[in-house]
């Protein structure tokens, strides 16, 4: 197999990024729908296959601005997983959305070029082997979101992306100025030029820059990718942007550029833990995390809208992450990988569900939307499932993460086990109630049927695979996770 | 001449701080465009002392980038479309010109108190560069706070980033990428802005955030 990935012409890691590349420039000047979305599919599929071989194949980290290793090629498998499948679930529900004249046909271009887009530069921000890099990267994908959030062109749509356009830049500000200072600290260490933002020689020489500039970068650090990590309170942006988007959006947002983010976070998290006089970032992360988890799950009882319920639940679990990265140790940092990867598949396929259940009740409000089992039977079991996935049920994989979490810290400090425990069983409470009125009960009204019905299959590929991880984790992937989770320290 | 050249690189650095709180009392959106041209300009002549002092020819398209583009293009593009909207009235701002202008002293004080011990061990001009720089960052997201109207937000935003390229090339030898990233993304933001400005205007007849926010607690 290696010999194999010798013989391409290209590298599998150049790959990664061309494909999406030349994708979205090609995807720009393709009017037709069905064309358009098929191009979007096989893109985002080869893409995902060239993800896959990095498994296998690293590339030399000297001779390229790219590099992979343990830790990112976690987060490029699986966003270009959820990127492929989000593609699939995209192509139809689209297609649906133009159908019924809520999007524009003028706009298909723009939408695929923009899908692939962003594919580019989340791909970008993870392999990139330079803290500058990575930064543009994070900015090219806010940019991208931004319009595609906006996309509707409604009222609230622009206002949703107007909001997320200013928070998200002020974000993406602070990140610039902490990854000035990171330089600054590297400067006298590495000296002057490139060097001094290359990821693999920062790490190497951590131990000697000056703590205080670490101390001080961090900060900002924290301030600007917990902004796009959409971290309390500085989540502000993240219900409207879901809310409003196109679903497939959602998904993306809540399975990948969250997590782009968080990845930036946990680099410098790295670079901190590696300098012995700086302060520890644990005790932060800790604390942005429980109360993105505790306002969070309170939140949960007051949503009215369906898809900001799911936005909340995401703040939730980003908080849940976060939680588990700031603890540290080899249990916790395990429980927060597995964690993001449920959270990732669980809550796309749980947007795939709910933008079918918009589709065929014409709405978004909880309040209006009863009965779903009884009137959609795959449709609305499916989302049962997810939920239950999502709200901690056993056997699902998020039970499984949820359990090592709060069993490693009642170990360690119980003190903070205690909101941890009442965060999860308060945001369990919110969501248990709200999935009961809308999937059992008298069905309400749906609108008629417009034909073409969305893919089921994404759905049930996600929620099988989180299933599956709930039941039984195959020993390699156990052994990968418990050596990024050394690696996080 | 090494003492000249640091009291110069200070000279135009706290001149950018003493604009941004120019920029704070404006209460005309003209206004605050010219002054905000004014900020790109002092900007701009500090980038180029920064690559004659460092002897770093680079920095020179820094300083040219900051000039046309966010001194000359955008204020007068801005201009145009504040025209053009008929919407060169009065800035409402939140507070009060008074506490702000007490506020933004606060945040020059605050990122003195943080900067200067932090990175003591830098040479002179970033250190004193890069706490200047952050008091021009906090004095940017301070008016971004303070005002509602969009635009008055994007001149916010956008002397903000004047504060982060004056960082930038304070840390000497960072690389041109980041540079060129800045002034690009400014673009785009620029960009993406107009389009958005259009849109919600033909929305809402106003370019007042506020009605945004109204719209929405009617919504949920």
């Amino acid at each position: 197999m290696t010999a194999f990935l010798h013989q391409l012409p290209f590298a599998p890691i150049d790959a990664v990024l061309v494909i999406p590349g030349i994708a979205a420039l090609l995807l720009a000047l393709i009017p037709q729908y069905k064309l358009g979305a098929r191009l979007n599919m096989l893109a985002s599929g080869l893409t995902f296959l060239c993800a896959l071989t990095l498994l296998i194949e690293r590339p030399d980290p000297a001779v390229s601005f790219l590099f992979v290793d343990d830790l990112n090629v976690v987060f490029v498998v699986l966003g270009t997983f959820v990127g492929f499948t989000t593609s699939i679930f995209s192509a139809s529900y689209i297609g649906h959305e133009i159908e019924i004249g809520r999007l524009k046909p003028g706009y298909i271009r723009f939408y695929h070029g923009m899908y692939q887009a962003l594919s580019f530069s989340m791909n970008l921000g993870l392999t990139a082997n330079n803290v500058g890099l990575m930064w543009v990267a994070v900015e090219l994908a806010t940019l991208t979101t931004v319009l595609m959030v906006g996309l509707y062109r409604t009222q609230a749509a622009l206002e949703a992306a107007w909001k997320y356009f200013i928070l998200g830049s002020v974000g993406i500000a602070l990140a610039l100025f902490g990854t000035i200072l990171i330089y600054m600290a590297a400067r006298p260490v590495i000296g002057e030029g490139h060097d001094a933002m290359v990821w693999t020689t920062l790490i190497a020489n951590a131990a000697a820059f000056s703590p205080e500039l670490l101390n001080v970068a961090f900060v900002f650090l924290m301030l600007g990718y917990g902004t796009k990590v959409g971290l309390a309170p500085l989540h502000a942006w993240l219900p409207d942007a879901h809310a409003e988007g196109p679903t497939p959006i959602s998904a993306v947002l809540s399975g990948l550029l969250l997590n782009v983010a968080l990845y930036a976070l946990l680099r410098f998290k790295m670079l901190l833990a590696a300098n012995p006089f700086a302060v520890a970032p644990g005790p932060l992360l800790v604390t942005l995390g429980l109360v993105s988890l505790i306002f969070a799950a309170l939140l949960l009882y007051l949503r009215r809208d369906i898809k900001r319920l799911f936005a909340y639940s995401s703040i939730e679990h980003m908080g849940l992450i976060a939680f588990a990265f700031g603890m540290g140790g080899p249990l916790a940092n395990f429980a927060g990988l597995l964690h993001m990867t449920m959270h990732s598949l669980t809550k796309s396929a749980i947007f795939f569900a709910v933008g079918q259940v918009a589709q065929v009740k014409g709405t978004q409000k909880i309040a209006d939307i009863r009965g779903l089992t009884e009137s959609h039977p795959t449709l609305g079991w499916s989302l049962v499932v997810g939920v239950a996935a999502i709200a901690g049920l056993p056997p699902m994989g998020i039970f499984t993460s949820e359990f090592l979490l709060v069993s490693s810290t009642f170990a360690r400090e119980p003190l903070l086990a205690i909101p941890l425990v009442v965060g999860l069983l308060l945001a369990f409470g919110a969501l248990i109630w709200r999935l009961t009125g809308v999937a059992f009960g008298k069905p309400s009204p749906s609108v008629v049927d417009a034909g073409r019905r969305p893919s089921m299959l994404p759905l049930i590929i996600h929620l099988v695979l989180v299933l599956v991880a709930g039941i039984y984790l195959p020993g390699p992937l156990v052994a990968w996770f418990q050596n990024v989770a050394r690696m996080l320290g | 001449m090494e003492r000249f050249s640091l009291d110069a690189a200070h000279l135009l650095a706290g001149g950018m701080v003493l604009v941004s709180f120019m920029m704070l009392y404006q209460n005309r959106i003209l206004g605050l465009l010219n002054v905000f041209a004014a900020h790109a300009v002092v900007l701009s002549l500090s980038v180029a002392w920064q690559a004659y002092v460092q002897a770093a020819p680079h920095l020179f398209v820094t300083a040219a980038i900051a000039l046309l583009l966010k001194a000359i293009t955008i204020p007068v593009a801005l201009h145009h479309m504040v025209l053009r909207l008929g919407v060169h009235r009065d800035i409402e701002t939140v507070g009060g010109i008074g506490p702000t202008m007490l506020m933004g002293m606060g945040l020059v004080a605050l990122s003195m108190v943080v900067m200067l011990p932090a990175a003591a061990e830098a040479d002179p001009i970033a250190r004193e560069d890069l706490a200047l720089a952050l008091s021009v960052i906090l004095l940017g997201l301070l008016m971004m706070v303070t005002r509602q109207n969009a635009i008055s937000q994007i001149v916010g935003f956008m002397s903000l980033e004047n504060g982060l390229v004056l960082a930038a090339t304070g840390a000497r030898g960072m690389p041109l990428v980041v540079e060129i990233s800045v002034a690009f993304s400014v673009l785009v933001a620029f960009i993406v802005i107009g389009v958005f400005l259009f849109r919600i205007r033909e929305r809402f007849d106003t370019i007042d955030t506020q009605a945004l926010d109204d719209f929405r607690e009617g919504r949920e």
